[in-house]
């Protein structure tokens, strides 16, 4: 019994790891960057609900929406005033540049929010379904539920918008989509809109769980989701949602059967090893390289 | 030619040595004067201090700093004695702390509140001790802050005193009460930070003494700075376990998630926490109802109602909006006891600092003092203080002492 | 023949590298002097070590990232393996060897060889990968050598070593010392790193990384680096001196990890993290990749950058943020970049210019 709720636990725990894996994945897919901000922008995210929720006493879904949209402004306008100058240079140089920003959004956390803890309130209210003797949390059901709609809708976006087209085809080659008349520039917005607003997602249901809002918060998730992303396949959608739920299982089975202290050890090294055996990771697609 | 590079490179060097001048010059003046004297000059005398005013730790630190800052302006407005503070930020790192301590030996550091967590504190206790400077920490609470080989407990430096308790006090102190208190629970599981000296320094000494006094652990489950969210296996475990009692030797930050994660699974034993637990009812939006029940072994409360902590609490929450926790008091003691001791020993800014700390250290060996922490608090020659923990349990969302 | 020594420093083949090393030289001299006459704060004298280690580290992941082109994200793993052999032989060594200047070469070789090994180990898999892939996987590794080294109980009293893992099941006799203990690190170690053996650290890792460039397997790495498959394909095989460059990457991080360590009497595994990694990549992208000249002064200013802004308090990081994210647009500005250029010519037309008057 008490492996199934581990189980459980892990899919819930990898539902989000999966949102933000989103995250990652997308903008990887098309603007070849790796965004070590976007840790931060959850942070922002989950301050963001936390003041709707607690200091304007918005409903859920509307301050879900407030958080949504103040991310969705955000990585935009990060993007457009520190990536989009970099379109040209060396990845390294993009990479620097997001870390920069990352301490950029923690500083500026800390100075208008103190860095003292805040306690995302009960959102959802507490319980749990009774499943043949093993107890599943109302918030872990939902958790897994809205993880399950978002990467729906998120496929269908891709695979059925003109929008979404324009994204696939700016992530196979950007010059070519120019030629057909893609604003390459407006996809990557685009892109970076939907990213950060999946961040926001992530945010709520991350701060539902483990209510803590403080400025560091999203640098230890960001960095498991990030695996997460790259164990799925960097660049794949369904890469990111098969990773993240995998990481968030194998990070609670390997801390209950084996040694809570070395869980990260163990996390990290099933992700060598999957890369090993598959260089792109489970779902990612092969890349051929040209002289 | 090689013109183009040398030129170059001599440029580069230049930058550096105007930086190293600048910055060298520049640094005691830069000094950050968080509160200056009132009456500036040769008069005060000059307290330092570091601990994380950033990163993930900034939470302790700024408290510290906030509650040093009430403190030395409540000495200062009385005329006689003033303090100069100047608190440096180390994050919460051993690399920047000794850093810190470079700045605040520029800026001309007479004696100390060294610094607000334990590792950093004991990077840079050899420091302070060779060149002997008096520094009293708030809360940096391992025995490797006072001793240079902690294991043995042995070499005290003899300059660094604690105002907080050490952790291995409060790991005996929590067991005894559990061994005289066997109505609480029999099964007791330990849930503690694993990368943080304050955490198993208080497990380690507590196991030992469960050992002695025949306490009955049936589980210990750990995590660390990176782990810090998720104890959905922690509990699980300790519920199979059938522990009635949980020991939480950590601060209430991972402390209310505990709670939150207990209560969505309905685990509900009897919980109970030592002074890092204390705080836990001010967290900003902390559903109160979570943290009924709670017991704690504390030295002070912000809802105690003598005058003292009153006119502390309300300084505080004016100023800075918040209610001060437990690092906060024992900060606000820590200046005071060093202003005593000054008092006392009739200490002046213009003495030197080997004599400033020879008459610090000999009023601390001696004196008794009283505070908010505690009354009759006193120093052992190590460095180690002695103060009585309270038994604390939380009651309709306050702090009620335990009556005996 | 003493003009043609002179002459041969400042060829075209070696003037870089000779410039380089009179930085550090002459910057080594002034600061020892300012040290000795008291010129020189505390503050920047608790800066000195740790800035050597710095440098080093960075000299060995530049060799990484600036000449095989590999992004390697777990330097800071190689630094903390280097960092604790270091202490622990520092420390096992203490009776044995009072010399603290031997004991420091000592544990610097240590923890060099240590962190070679690692690098060797951990090199048979990453470099199978490429790109992204391979950085993500040397931040793997990074990640599992710290949640390790969290894990580690070591100690040593009259019987021998004692160790254990996970749980601390060290029972040591009276007046044993315990080197490693789990998450808490190393403490009591005896501070024995000094600038001068620091600054002897610097110029042997630059010798090493400079005969390693301009050797024929060098150019090959770079050749490889530019494109593989066209390097591949005249028959250039790149994979053992690929493997010779991580490894003696690693072994610089180490002995800089063990410089480091060796300078401070606390040191917490958790300080070796992802952000060290990345603190020393900073460095080597401000500097200019394979720019040795570069990544050494990149780092001082940006290990002192802090330092400058101390007085800002709280403001700090915030506005080291700023500037790094700054300096990253400014340099990478096409407006900017054409200015240079522009300088550049009129500056080397001055020279041929002297040059044809000489």
């Amino acid at each position: 019994m008490a492996f199934l709720s581990y189980l459980i636990n892990g899919l819930g725990l990898g539902s989000v790891y999966a949102i933000i894996a989103l995250g990652y994945t997308m903008v990887y897919g098309i603007a070849k960057m790796l965004n070590f901000a976007h840790g931060d922008i959850i942070m922002i995210g989950a301050y963001a609900a936390f003041f709707a929720l607690n200091a304007f006493h918005l409903p859920l879904l509307v301050a879900v929406l407030f958080s949504v949209a103040v991310c969705t402004v955000l990585g935009v306008l990060v993007e457009r005033l520190a990536y989009k100058p970099l379109r040209q240079a060396t990845s390294l140089s993009v990479l620097i540049t997001a870390i920069g920003v990352s301490y950029f959004l923690q500083n500026s956390a800390q100075l208008l929010w103190s860095s003292a803890t805040k306690v995302f309130p009960s959102v959802i209210s507490g319980g749990a379904l009774n499943l043949g003797g093993v107890s599943v949390s109302y918030l872990t059901l939902i958790t897994v539920l809205v993880c399950i709609v978002v990467m729906t809708c998120l496929t269908l976006f891709i695979n059925r918008t003109k929008t979404g087209s324009a994204m696939r085809a700016c992530s196979e080659d950007k010059g070519a989509a120019t030629l057909m008349g893609i604003n390459v520039n407006r996809i990557i917005s685009i892109t970076f809109a939907i990213g950060s607003g999946l961040a926001a997602i992530a945010a709520v249901l991350l701060c539902a769980t483990y209510p803590s809002v403080y400025p560091t918060l999203g640098s230890m998730p960001g960095i498991k989701a990030f695996t997460a992303a790259v164990f799925g396949g960097i660049g794949s959608v369904p890469g990111a949602f098969l990773g993240g739920l995998l990481l968030g299982v194998i990070e609670i089975l390997a801390k209950a059967y084996i040694s809570t202290q070395l869980s990260d050890a163990i996390v990290f090294t099933v992700l060598i090893i999957v890369l090993l055996i598959k260089p792109t990771g489970l779902l990612g697609r092969k890349i051929s390289e040209k002289v | 030619m090689t013109f183009n590079k040398l030129m170059k490179g001599m440029l580069a060097a230049a930058t550096v040595f105007t930086m190293v001048a600048c910055g060298g010059s520049s640094a005691p003046a830069s000094g950050s004067d968080s509160s200056s004297a009132a009456s500036g000059g040769n008069t005060a005398i000059k307290i330092g201090g570091s601990g994380p005013l950033t990163g993930g730790a900034a939470v302790y630190g700024n408290a510290v700093k906030n509650a040093a800052e009430i403190a030395v302006e409540e000495i200062n407005a009385k005329g006689g004695l003033q303090f100069e503070l100047n608190f440096q930020d180390d994050a919460h790192d051993t690399e920047k702390a000794v850093t810190a301590y470079g700045a605040l030996k520029d800026w001309g550091m007479q004696a100390s509140i060294l610094t607000v967590t334990s590792a950093p504190g004991a990077a840079v206790a050899p420091l302070y001790s060779e060149d002997g400077i008096f520094a009293i920490t708030p809360s940096g609470s391992s025995l490797a802050v006072i001793y240079k080989d902690a294991a043995n407990q042995t070499g005290s430096y003899g300059n660094i005193f604690q105002m907080c308790f050490t952790d291995p006090n409060q790991g005996t102190a929590s067991a005894d009460y559990l061994a005289a208190h066997k109505d609480l629970g029999s099964k007791i599981a330990v849930i503690y930070k694993n990368d943080e000296n304050y955490s198993t320094g208080i497990r380690d000494k507590f196991v030992n003494q469960a050992a002695e006094v025949g306490l009955d652990i049936v589980y210990e489950g750990t995590f660390d700075d990176s782990n810090a969210t998720d104890f959905s296996v922690q509990l699980t475990q300790a519920k199979e376990n059938g522990a009635d009692i949980v020991f939480l030797p950590i601060y209430y930050d991972p402390a209310s998630l505990i709670l939150k994660q207990a209560d969505s699974m309905g685990y509900a034993p009897t919980f109970f926490g030592v002074d890092g637990m204390d705080g836990i009812l001010s967290l900003e939006g902390f559903d109160k109802s979570l943290a009924e029940g709670v017991y704690l072994l504390t030295p002070f409360s912000a809802d105690a109602s003598d005058d003292l902590t009153a006119n502390f609490v309300t300084k505080y929450k004016e100023k800075f909006g918040e209610t001060p926790n437990q690092f906060a008091a024992d900060a606000y003691d820590a200046i005071y006891a060093i202003a005593m001791a000054c008092e006392n020993a009739g200490v002046t800014a213009d003495m030197s600092t080997a004599d400033i700390t020879a008459a610090l250290v000999s009023q601390f060996g001696s004196m008794t003092f009283n505070g908010l922490t505690g009354s009759d608090v006193t120093w052992a020659a190590t460095g180690e203080v002695s103060k009585a923990p309270k038994a604390i349990i939380i009651k309709d969302g306050v702090y009620v002492g335990v009556q005996d | 023949m003493k003009k043609n020594i002179f002459a041969s420093m400042f060829d075209q083949k070696h003037r870089s590298r000779t410039v380089t090393y009179l930085i550090v030289i002459v910057s080594y001299i002034v600061l020892e002097i300012l040290m000795k006459t008291g010129n020189l704060s505390s503050l920047f004298t608790s800066l000195l070590v740790p800035v050597c280690a710095y440098i080093v580290a960075a000299i060995g992941l530049n060799l990484n990232v600036g000449f095989s082109g590999e992004l390697n994200l777990g330097q800071a793993g190689f630094m903390s393996v280097g960092a604790f052999t270091g202490i622990c032989v520092s420390g096992a060594l203490g009776g044995l060897i009072p010399n603290t200047v031997v004991r420091l070469l000592a544990s610097l070789i240590a923890g060099a060889l240590m962190a070679a090994v690692f690098g060797y180990l951990i090199g048979v898999p990453v470099l199978k990968l490429q790109g992204d892939y391979l950085a993500i996987v040397t931040l793997a590794f990074g990640q599992i050598i710290k949640s390790v080294i969290t894990n580690i109980y070591l100690g040593f009293d009259g019987t021998g070593f004692h160790m254990s893992f996970v749980d601390n099941k060290v029972k040591l006799e009276p007046g044993g010392k315990m080197l490693l203990n789990g998450p808490m690190g190393a403490t009591g170690t005896d501070r024995i790193a000094t600038f001068t053996v620091g600054v002897l650290l610097i110029l042997a890792a630059l010798v090493i990384v400079y005969n390693l460039i301009y050797s024929r397997s060098g150019r090959a790495i770079m050749a490889a680096r530019d494109n593989r498959i066209a390097a591949e394909s005249i028959g250039i095989s790149v994979s053992k001196t690929k493997m010779l460059a991580f490894v003696v990457s690693a072994s610089l991080a180490g002995a800089a990890g063990a410089l480091f360590g060796l300078n401070y009497s606390t040191l917490l595994p958790n300080k070796f993290d992802f952000n060290m990694s990345i603190l020393v990549l900073v460095y080597v992208v401000l500097g200019g990749l394979g720019n040795m000249t570069g990544t050494v002064t990149a780092t001082v200013i940006l290990v002192l950058l802090p330092e400058l802004l101390r007085s800002l308090q709280d403001y700090r990081m915030l506005i080291y943020a700023v500037i790094l994210i700054s300096i990253m647009l400014i340099s990478n500005n096409e407006n900017m970049k054409v200015t240079a250029e522009r300088l550049k010519k009129k500056l080397s037309r001055k020279n041929l210019k002297e040059a044809g008057n000489e």
